[in-house]
Protein backbone atom coordinates (compact mmCIF):
# COMPACT_ATOMS: atom_id res chain seq x y z
CA UNK A 1 0.00 0.00 0.00
CA UNK A 2 2.43 2.55 1.21
CA UNK A 3 4.61 1.25 -2.42
CA UNK A 4 1.87 2.28 -4.30
CA UNK A 5 1.36 5.51 -2.84
CA UNK A 6 4.96 5.95 -3.42
CA UNK A 7 4.79 5.15 -6.73
CA UNK A 8 1.80 7.26 -7.58
CA UNK A 9 3.73 10.71 -5.39
CA UNK A 10 6.54 9.88 -7.72
CA UNK A 11 4.00 10.26 -10.89
CA UNK A 12 2.75 12.86 -10.29
CA UNK A 13 6.49 14.89 -9.30
CA UNK A 14 7.76 13.17 -12.57
CA UNK A 15 4.31 14.57 -14.52
CA UNK A 16 4.86 18.42 -13.22
CA UNK A 17 8.51 18.31 -14.24
CA UNK A 18 7.23 16.84 -17.96
CA UNK A 19 4.63 20.01 -18.14
CA UNK A 20 7.26 22.32 -17.19
CA UNK A 21 9.59 21.08 -20.18
CA UNK A 22 6.95 20.71 -22.31
CA UNK A 23 5.66 24.47 -21.74
CA UNK A 24 9.16 25.98 -21.22
CA UNK A 25 10.80 24.09 -24.42
CA UNK A 26 8.78 21.76 -26.04
CA UNK A 27 5.91 23.86 -27.01
CA UNK A 28 7.78 27.04 -26.68
CA UNK A 29 9.97 25.72 -29.70
CA UNK A 30 6.31 24.49 -31.48
CA UNK A 31 4.78 28.06 -31.02
CA UNK A 32 8.36 30.10 -32.19
CA UNK A 33 8.20 28.15 -35.45
CA UNK A 34 4.21 29.03 -35.78
CA UNK A 35 4.56 32.44 -34.97
CA UNK A 36 7.62 32.89 -37.21
CA UNK A 37 5.70 31.24 -40.34
CA UNK A 38 2.81 33.22 -39.46
CA UNK A 39 4.68 36.51 -39.28
CA UNK A 40 6.51 35.77 -42.92
CA UNK A 41 3.05 35.72 -44.49
CA UNK A 42 1.46 38.83 -43.16
CA UNK A 43 4.63 40.39 -43.86
CA UNK A 44 4.69 39.01 -47.36
CA UNK A 45 0.83 39.83 -48.20
CA UNK A 46 1.59 43.57 -47.44
CA UNK A 47 4.65 43.77 -49.68
CA UNK A 48 2.34 42.03 -52.32
CA UNK A 49 -0.57 43.92 -51.92
CA UNK A 50 1.68 47.38 -52.27
CA UNK A 51 3.46 45.81 -55.51
CA UNK A 52 -0.36 45.87 -56.96
CA UNK A 53 -1.12 48.72 -55.88
CA UNK A 54 1.86 50.46 -56.79
CA UNK A 55 1.67 48.50 -60.85
CA UNK A 56 -2.39 49.92 -60.75
CA UNK A 57 -0.86 53.23 -60.35
CA UNK A 58 1.62 53.24 -62.97
CA UNK A 59 -0.66 51.69 -65.29
CA UNK A 60 -2.96 54.60 -64.82
CA UNK A 61 -0.55 57.14 -65.06
CA UNK A 62 1.02 55.83 -67.89
CA UNK A 63 1.90 59.54 -69.32
CA UNK A 64 2.98 61.28 -66.53
CA UNK A 65 6.77 60.89 -66.41
CA UNK A 66 8.01 59.71 -62.83
CA UNK A 67 10.30 61.49 -61.24
CA UNK A 68 13.62 60.99 -61.05
CA UNK A 69 14.40 57.44 -59.39
CA UNK A 70 14.35 57.74 -55.83
CA UNK A 71 17.88 56.81 -54.17
CA UNK A 72 16.93 54.55 -50.79
CA UNK A 73 18.50 56.30 -47.78
CA UNK A 74 18.51 59.74 -49.40
CA UNK A 75 14.88 60.49 -49.11
CA UNK A 76 13.10 62.07 -46.75
CA UNK A 77 9.42 60.82 -46.60
CA UNK A 78 8.25 62.82 -44.25
CA UNK A 79 6.21 62.27 -40.99
CA UNK A 80 5.32 58.78 -40.94
CA UNK A 81 2.14 57.35 -41.45
CA UNK A 82 0.29 56.46 -38.60
CA UNK A 83 -2.62 53.61 -38.22
CA UNK A 84 -5.66 53.58 -36.80
CA UNK A 85 -5.49 50.73 -33.80
CA UNK A 86 -6.98 48.13 -34.86
CA UNK A 87 -9.74 45.59 -33.03
CA UNK A 88 -8.86 43.46 -30.52
CA UNK A 89 -6.45 40.34 -31.69
CA UNK A 90 -5.97 41.97 -34.74
CA UNK A 91 -2.50 41.66 -36.16
CA UNK A 92 -1.13 44.86 -37.65
CA UNK A 93 2.42 44.85 -37.53
CA UNK A 94 5.40 42.70 -37.74
CA UNK A 95 8.74 43.26 -35.62
CA UNK A 96 11.97 42.50 -36.50
CA UNK A 97 14.94 42.44 -33.86
CA UNK A 98 18.63 41.22 -35.82
CA UNK A 99 19.70 41.08 -32.20
CA UNK A 100 17.69 38.77 -31.39
CA UNK A 101 18.18 36.28 -34.14
CA UNK A 102 18.34 37.27 -38.37
CA UNK A 103 15.26 34.92 -38.67
CA UNK A 104 13.52 36.65 -35.97
CA UNK A 105 10.12 38.10 -36.56
CA UNK A 106 6.69 38.05 -34.57
CA UNK A 107 3.40 39.52 -35.00
CA UNK A 108 2.21 42.17 -33.43
CA UNK A 109 -1.48 42.29 -32.34
CA UNK A 110 -3.75 44.66 -30.42
CA UNK A 111 -4.22 43.87 -26.95
CA UNK A 112 -2.14 41.71 -24.27
CA UNK A 113 -4.27 39.17 -23.60
CA UNK A 114 -4.12 35.52 -23.74
CA UNK A 115 -5.57 35.69 -26.97
CA UNK A 116 -2.76 37.35 -28.42
CA UNK A 117 0.68 36.23 -26.29
CA UNK A 118 -0.25 32.61 -26.04
CA UNK A 119 -1.63 32.56 -29.86
CA UNK A 120 0.06 30.20 -32.63
CA UNK A 121 0.09 33.11 -35.01
CA UNK A 122 0.14 36.05 -32.96
CA UNK A 123 2.65 36.38 -30.16
CA UNK A 124 3.41 40.40 -29.18
CA UNK A 125 0.78 42.11 -27.87
CA UNK A 126 0.13 46.15 -28.05
CA UNK A 127 -1.29 48.23 -24.67
CA UNK A 128 -4.26 49.20 -25.96
CA UNK A 129 -4.00 52.84 -24.64
CA UNK A 130 -0.56 53.09 -25.72
CA UNK A 131 0.28 54.71 -29.40
CA UNK A 132 0.66 53.21 -32.50
CA UNK A 133 4.29 52.74 -34.71
CA UNK A 134 5.70 56.19 -35.92
CA UNK A 135 3.45 58.26 -33.80
CA UNK A 136 4.58 60.67 -30.96
CA UNK A 137 4.66 58.89 -27.39
CA UNK A 138 5.11 54.83 -26.97
CA UNK A 139 4.66 52.58 -28.86
CA UNK A 140 3.74 49.81 -26.20
CA UNK A 141 4.33 46.06 -26.82
CA UNK A 142 4.27 43.12 -24.12
CA UNK A 143 5.68 39.24 -25.26
CA UNK A 144 6.58 36.29 -23.07
CA UNK A 145 10.33 35.72 -22.24
CA UNK A 146 9.67 32.05 -21.95
CA UNK A 147 7.32 29.75 -22.94
CA UNK A 148 4.52 30.47 -25.88
CA UNK A 149 7.02 31.04 -28.31
CA UNK A 150 9.41 33.15 -26.15
CA UNK A 151 8.88 36.42 -28.07
CA UNK A 152 11.51 38.39 -25.92
CA UNK A 153 13.82 35.38 -24.65
CA UNK A 154 16.64 37.58 -25.51
CA UNK A 155 15.52 41.14 -24.76
CA UNK A 156 18.36 41.32 -21.93
CA UNK A 157 20.95 41.16 -25.04
CA UNK A 158 19.47 44.18 -26.55
CA UNK A 159 22.88 46.79 -27.12
CA UNK A 160 22.68 50.44 -27.69
CA UNK A 161 21.77 51.31 -30.71
CA UNK A 162 20.41 47.87 -31.99
CA UNK A 163 17.82 47.82 -34.86
CA UNK A 164 14.14 47.85 -34.16
CA UNK A 165 12.21 47.61 -36.70
CA UNK A 166 8.30 47.36 -37.13
CA UNK A 167 6.91 46.54 -40.53
CA UNK A 168 2.71 47.68 -41.10
CA UNK A 169 1.06 47.70 -44.36
CA UNK A 170 2.12 51.46 -44.61
CA UNK A 171 5.87 50.70 -44.30
CA UNK A 172 9.00 50.43 -42.33
CA UNK A 173 9.28 51.94 -38.94
CA UNK A 174 12.73 51.99 -37.48
CA UNK A 175 13.35 52.40 -33.88
CA UNK A 176 16.91 52.51 -31.48
CA UNK A 177 17.66 50.39 -28.84
CA UNK A 178 18.69 53.13 -25.88
CA UNK A 179 18.34 51.76 -23.12
CA UNK A 180 16.70 49.09 -20.23
CA UNK A 181 15.31 49.08 -17.06
CA UNK A 182 13.49 46.48 -14.76
CA UNK A 183 10.49 46.73 -12.28
CA UNK A 184 7.68 45.65 -10.86
CA UNK A 185 4.65 44.45 -12.56
CA UNK A 186 2.70 46.84 -11.43
CA UNK A 187 4.81 50.55 -12.55
CA UNK A 188 2.74 50.99 -15.66
CA UNK A 189 4.06 54.14 -15.62
CA UNK A 190 6.51 52.32 -18.28
CA UNK A 191 4.37 53.03 -20.96
CA UNK A 192 3.23 56.06 -20.57
CA UNK A 193 3.51 58.62 -23.80
CA UNK A 194 6.75 59.89 -21.97
CA UNK A 195 7.74 56.92 -20.02
CA UNK A 196 7.71 57.21 -16.25
CA UNK A 197 6.45 60.98 -16.81
CA UNK A 198 2.52 60.24 -17.26
CA UNK A 199 1.65 64.28 -16.73
CA UNK A 200 4.55 65.06 -19.59
CA UNK A 201 3.24 65.85 -22.93
CA UNK A 202 5.33 63.93 -25.63
CA UNK A 203 7.60 64.94 -27.96
CA UNK A 204 9.21 61.89 -29.04
CA UNK A 205 8.52 58.67 -30.73
CA UNK A 206 9.19 55.92 -28.63
CA UNK A 207 9.21 51.85 -28.95
CA UNK A 208 9.25 50.01 -25.14
CA UNK A 209 9.23 46.13 -25.00
CA UNK A 210 7.86 45.21 -22.27
CA UNK A 211 8.57 41.27 -20.65
CA UNK A 212 9.24 39.19 -17.79
CA UNK A 213 12.83 39.03 -15.67
CA UNK A 214 14.20 37.12 -14.13
CA UNK A 215 13.96 34.40 -17.08
CA UNK A 216 11.79 31.49 -16.47
CA UNK A 217 10.09 33.80 -13.90
CA UNK A 218 7.39 36.85 -13.28
CA UNK A 219 8.59 38.22 -10.54
CA UNK A 220 9.57 41.41 -12.23
CA UNK A 221 9.22 43.09 -15.82
CA UNK A 222 12.44 43.75 -17.78
CA UNK A 223 11.07 47.12 -20.14
CA UNK A 224 13.86 47.98 -23.24
CA UNK A 225 13.28 51.50 -24.97
CA UNK A 226 14.19 52.22 -28.22
CA UNK A 227 13.94 56.01 -29.86
CA UNK A 228 12.50 55.92 -33.73
CA UNK A 229 15.02 57.12 -36.45
CA UNK A 230 13.07 56.75 -39.56
CA UNK A 231 10.44 55.72 -41.57
CA UNK A 232 9.96 54.53 -45.48
CA UNK A 233 6.69 53.54 -47.08
CA UNK A 234 6.87 50.00 -48.45
CA UNK A 235 6.81 51.30 -51.83
CA UNK A 236 10.48 52.71 -51.10
CA UNK A 237 11.58 48.80 -49.68
CA UNK A 238 12.70 47.56 -46.85
CA UNK A 239 15.52 49.63 -45.14
CA UNK A 240 19.14 48.12 -46.43
CA UNK A 241 19.69 45.90 -43.20
CA UNK A 242 16.58 44.51 -42.92
CA UNK A 243 15.80 43.94 -46.76
CA UNK A 244 18.01 40.21 -46.78
CA UNK A 245 15.61 39.37 -44.25
CA UNK A 246 12.58 40.02 -46.16
CA UNK A 247 14.05 38.14 -48.90
CA UNK A 248 15.13 35.91 -46.71
CA UNK A 249 11.53 34.96 -45.69
CA UNK A 250 9.86 35.53 -49.48
CA UNK A 251 12.28 32.57 -49.78
CA UNK A 252 11.45 30.40 -47.13
CA UNK B 1 1.42 -0.41 -9.23
CA UNK B 2 4.20 -0.65 -12.08
CA UNK B 3 5.40 -4.11 -11.02
CA UNK B 4 1.99 -5.11 -11.33
CA UNK B 5 1.21 -3.58 -14.77
CA UNK B 6 4.73 -4.84 -15.40
CA UNK B 7 3.68 -8.60 -14.49
CA UNK B 8 0.40 -7.94 -16.93
CA UNK B 9 2.21 -7.90 -19.28
CA UNK B 10 2.51 -11.13 -21.79
CA UNK B 11 5.41 -12.88 -23.28
CA UNK B 12 8.84 -13.27 -23.05
CA UNK B 13 11.02 -10.66 -21.39
CA UNK B 14 12.29 -8.31 -24.90
CA UNK B 15 8.07 -8.48 -25.85
CA UNK B 16 7.66 -7.14 -22.35
CA UNK B 17 10.08 -4.41 -22.72
CA UNK B 18 9.30 -3.37 -26.13
CA UNK B 19 5.62 -3.01 -24.48
CA UNK B 20 6.27 -1.28 -21.53
CA UNK B 21 8.21 1.00 -24.01
CA UNK B 22 4.98 1.20 -26.48
CA UNK B 23 3.26 2.42 -23.60
CA UNK B 24 5.26 4.68 -22.13
CA UNK B 25 5.90 6.84 -25.54
CA UNK B 26 1.63 6.61 -25.68
CA UNK B 27 1.50 7.90 -22.39
CA UNK B 28 3.60 10.99 -23.77
CA UNK B 29 2.18 11.61 -26.54
CA UNK B 30 -1.52 11.75 -25.10
CA UNK B 31 0.12 13.97 -22.17
CA UNK B 32 1.88 16.60 -24.59
CA UNK B 33 -1.14 16.63 -27.01
CA UNK B 34 -4.28 16.89 -24.99
CA UNK B 35 -3.32 17.04 -21.61
CA UNK B 36 -0.65 19.12 -21.49
CA UNK B 37 -2.34 22.25 -23.63
CA UNK B 38 -5.14 21.54 -21.47
CA UNK B 39 -3.58 21.92 -18.27
CA UNK B 40 -2.01 25.23 -19.69
CA UNK B 41 -5.15 26.92 -19.94
CA UNK B 42 -5.54 26.48 -16.28
CA UNK B 43 -2.44 27.86 -14.79
CA UNK B 44 -1.26 31.35 -15.57
CA UNK B 45 1.94 30.68 -14.37
CA UNK B 46 3.62 33.39 -17.41
CA UNK B 47 2.59 36.90 -17.40
CA UNK B 48 4.45 39.62 -19.65
CA UNK B 49 2.97 42.40 -18.95
CA UNK B 50 3.01 45.47 -16.68
CA UNK B 51 -0.23 46.19 -14.71
CA UNK B 52 -2.50 43.53 -15.38
CA UNK B 53 -3.51 41.64 -11.95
Amino acid sequence: MIGVLGELLITAGVLVMLFLGWQLWWNDAIMANEQSDAASEISQDWIEQDRLAQAELEASATAEPEETAETPGATDYGDPIVAAAPGNATAFAVLYVPRFGAEYHRTVAEGTGHDVLNSTRLGIGHYPDTQMPGEVGNFAVAAHRSAYGGGMHLINELQLGDAIYVQTADGYYTYRYRDMEYVDPSVVGVIAPVPNAPDAAAVDRIITLTSCNPLYSTAERIIAYGVFESWQPTSAGAPADLAPIIAAQAAG
Amino acid sequence: MYLALWRVLPGPLWLRILLALLLLVGALYALATWVFPWVDTLVNNQEATVGSP
